[in-house]
């Protein structure tokens, strides 16, 4: 039986082999190229999408996985009104150096702040702990994260 | 060398007719240089930012060279300003000759040129589209102000949409998608090739590219292609001596060193002179092996029609790539072109021109169809050019209070291995996979870097005023591991050396660390920046450790400062609370994009100073992923201050490598004022301490 999704709000059928990591599905399938691919191990959460609103790295668990689960990518993102509030803010605050993160970052900030609409520092630090940034632009995204919250 | 290579105005600038169209033959590796030429051109020729783009940047346009050492706003920057000032002039001029006036009386505003009494401004691309083609570039004229427009970073709304392409997104009808099998270290070779694997491979439609012991895999789905890795490396026999365990610190000695004293930053050959005598304060300091480790691994797209290849590679430095494996695949040069195309920053000579290598051998097999070859993570950690481990031995005599002499001897091996032309086919036989073909390109012997500050001798020679100096380059050979460039080549572990060193000499002389450091400095911009650094550091709260140190890049470019407060937690982890730097780096062209990458060499310090460390077993190397490789995180960023002292009067100099080494400094600097520890080898893990702590 042919795998179906629920992704930014549509069910979308799926014709790869349902073990193939979700990452690969949303980028190769359905040309959804904003999730990016750094470690294919769950170590680096530039993959990061929300899954019924929490924050998952999709490298490396097979689309079958997310069957029922309704998952935003970086490009449903601004449907959430968190993550055009985290868009607007990364923009504001130059919150990138060469970008790549950029989309797992913006996916966790929105995730950090739909449970938790004023994260003191401590809780943004360690809520973005999952996602490296090789930059170091850590401080601009952390002001990115201060001005979308409430 | 770039006006002087590329001396016409339209070398520089020219026109679509809606937009202006700069040209450089710097890349964006993450440092934003086509943010901070645009904003050139808008200052220049009050253009709107939106109607200013940046042509590609390809192996058939300018060739300013490597992109590296933080020179491209010095480079591309300076040649474009020259050029866009000339063409300012150059335009009012031809706006006088249209509509009258005296070149005073024109006023330039938001694309149009203007003067009282005019009803209809004149558009300034239509006059630049007019422009003289023969105008040369005069760099003695004045640049304008610069902008009040907020800076903007080009591409960033793409960034947080998910839409901005890097080069493992590209995808062309009827690519294939392409994966390389290294071998278990760099000396296995391949012994045998299960004859059945071809056969498994193409029934899932995956074709096996061989070539001695380059294997690489190329099918239509990608996922399926990474899986198939696994049936390949079943169905190989490698031929694996032993990669050499010993321990390489105690390989970095003067014992098999080619030796060269070092004056004024410059390596000479020449007879090194015995050490010093009656240096009483000796400290040697360390530094393991180190990844780049981007944040992507590296990518390569590549197309072979039969005559020419066309590669896209995230390189920095695309007309020595060219040329390079031109050479490989003995074709002329002009049958290979290379554009640039932006990928995750890189910090110096990463997997880029290797990928393309191997996307290009891929390409070559399979004719008419585009490759995009991405390395895996494993790949890319465990095979990438590492940066040298290195040693900095040094010794000091103090005497009343002053340095009166100093000994330093820097021991690493090359951080040259990029593939740029040079004898015996160089530029090849620094491309991995060339080491693995049959017939095989054995790794070339490495040549001393003789430049300025230009290898590991960067920043080796220290900028404070000391009487005697003996300043010694030890080139070591025969080393376990493939090295090239990381960003500041030798100046992280000089500078982490000669700072630490300053603050050891400083309490010897019952001295405070800034007072000490500023007897020993003539120059009033650096002065200036250890004063600001020092008012600034006074009004913020103190954590248990509190350490400074200060730098001037290359001993001429940006001057920094930096302080840093830190904690350390019982099971001996440094947590990093607070960090302070003030940067002197002449004229701001984009003082945001400046703030960035002095924040983020900041960070990139801390990280060398607190976990980065490649380590390797005899069957390979073993830090291949974040957790055995791991970097600082975002649990760990203090907050930073900077603040830049803007000096107008003075030339841009480059930022994006000012930072990380005075970081690892002011790290264990404050390390030692909290506990007491002086720490002589990076990374500062709690194991280290503790063992540090044991034996101290």
């Amino acid at each position: 039986m042919a795998l179906t999704l629920s992704i930014n709000g549509e069910p979308r059928e799926i014709e790869a082999d349902p073990e193939t990591p979700l990452a690969y599905v949303l980028r190769n399938e359905l040309g959804l190229k904003g999730t990016k691919i750094g470690c294919g191990l769950e170590q680096c959460g530039a993959c990061m999408i929300l899954a019924d609103g929490a924050p998952f790295p999709s490298c490396a668990a097979p689309a079958a996985s997310f069957a029922g689960k309704e998952i935003t990518t970086i490009e449903g993102i601004a449907s959430r009104p968190a993550g055009a509030r985290v868009q607007a803010a990364f923009i504001a605050e130059t919150a990138a150096q060469c970008g790549y993160c950029t989309a797992g970052l913006v996916v966790a900030c929105t995730a950090l702040l739909e449970a938790n609409p004023s994260p003191t520092e401590d809780e943004a630090k360690s809520a973005l702990a999952p996602n490296l940034c090789r930059c170091g632009a850590h401080p601009r995204v952390l002001r990115a994260l201060a001005r979308a919250a409430t | 060398m770039s006006l002087a290579d590329y001396p016409l105005v339209r070398h520089w600038i020219g026109t679509d007719g809606d937009r202006l169209v700069i040209r450089t033959g710097k890349v964006d590796i993450g440092q934003r240089i086509s943010s901070a030429l645009a904003r050139i051109a808008h200052e220049e020729l009050s253009l709107p930012l939106e109607r200013i783009e940046v042509a590609p940047v390809t192996t058939a346009g300018l060739d300013e060279g490597i992109t590296s050492g933080s020179l491209s706003i010095e480079h591309s920057g300076s040649a474009l300003r020259a050029a866009a000032a000339t063409l300012r002039a150059h335009v009012t001029d031809l706006a006088v000759a249209r509509s009258g006036g005296t070149p005073k009386d024109w006023s330039w505003q938001d694309g149009t040129l203007t003067r009282p009494g005019l009803n209809r401004p004149l558009p300034v691309l239509a006059l630049i589209a007019e422009a003289d083609p023969d105008l040369a570039a005069d760099p003695t004229l004045a640049p304008q102000p610069p902008a009040a427009t907020a800076p903007h970073m080009r591409g960033i709304s793409d960034l947080v949409t998910g839409r901005y392409t890097f080069l493992p997104d590209l995808d062309l009808p009827g690519m294939r998608h392409a994966r390389v099998l290294r071998p278990p270290h760099a000396r296995a070779t391949l012994e045998a090739l299960d004859d059945s694997a071809a056969e498994k491979l193409a029934d899932r439609d995956i074709r096996l590219i061989r070539d001695g012991s380059f294997l690489a895999l190329a099918g239509p789905d990608e996922w399926a292609v990474t899986k198939a890795l696994a049936t390949l490396a079943a169905a190989c026999t490698w031929d694996t001596p032993p990669l050499p365990e010993d321990d390489v610190f105690a390989r970095l000695t003067a014992e098999t060193a080619r030796r060269f004293p070092v004056t004024g930053g410059v390596p000479a050959e020449g007879p090194v002179r015995a050490p010093l005598e009656d240096t009483l304060t000796k400290a040697r300091f360390e530094r393991p092996y180190l990844l780049h480790a981007a944040l992507a691994p590296s990518a390569a797209l590549a197309e072979w029609d039969g005559a020419a290849l066309r590669i896209r590679s995230h390189s920095q430095g695309i007309h020595a790539l060219r040329d390079s494996i031109a050479t490989s695949l003995d074709l002329p040069a002009d049958a290979v072109e290379i554009t640039h195309h932006p990928n995750a920053g890189c910090y110096g000579h990463n997997g880029a021109d290797d990928a393309a290598l191997d996307a290009a051998l891929i390409a070559r097999a399979i004719p008419g169809t585009p490759i995009l070859l991405k390395y895996t993570r494993a790949d890319e950690h465990g095979w990438e050019p590492f940066a040298p481990a290195m040693a900095l031995d040094l010794a000091a005599r103090l005497v009343n209070g002053q340095i009166e002499a100093i000994d330093a001897e820097v021991f690493s091996d090359t951080h040259r291995g990029r593939p740029r032309a040079g004898a015996n086919d160089a530029g090849p036989r620094r491309l991995l996979s060339n080491r693995f073909r049959d017939p095989a390109w054995p790794a070339p012997e490495a040549a001393p870097n003789m430049n300025r500050h230009g290898g590991m001798h960067r920043n080796l020679d220290p900028a404070y005023t000391i009487p005697e100096k003996r300043l010694i380059k030890n080139l070591v050979a025969g080393l376990p591991h493939r090295t090239s460039a990381l960003r500041c080549l030798g100046n992280t572990t000089n500078i982490f050396g000669l700072e630490s060193l300053m603050d050891m000499l400083a309490e010897e002389a019952g001295q405070d660390p800034f007072a000490f450091r500023r007897v020993h400095l003539d120059d009033p911009r650096s002065i200036a920046v250890l004063d600001r650094l020092e008012a600034l550091a006074r009004d913020t709260p103190r954590a248990m450790g509190h350490g400074i140190a200060f730098a001037q890049y290359k001993n001429a470019m940006t001057r920094t400062a930096v302080a840093v407060d830190i904690d350390l937690t019982d099971a001996s982890e440094i947590r990093l609370r607070r960090a302070i730097v003030v940067a002197d780096a002449g004229r701001v062209i984009d003082p945001e994009g400046l703030a960035a990458q002095l924040e983020g060499g900041f960070l990139q310090g801390a990280s060398i100073a607190l976990h980065e460390e490649i380590t390797w077993d005899r069957g390979g190397i073993t830090s291949r992923d974040w957790d055995s490789y791991p970097v600082l995180r975002f649990d760990n960023v203090p907050e930073i201050t900077v603040e830049i002292i803007a000096d107008p009067g003075n030339p841009p100099a480059g930022a994006g490598e000012a930072t990380p080494g005075p970081a690892i400094a002011a790290i264990a600097n404050a390390l030692c004022d909290a506990t007491g520890l002086r720490m002589f080898r990076t990374p500062f893990t709690p194991d280290a301490l503790t063992r540090a702590a044991l034996a101290g």
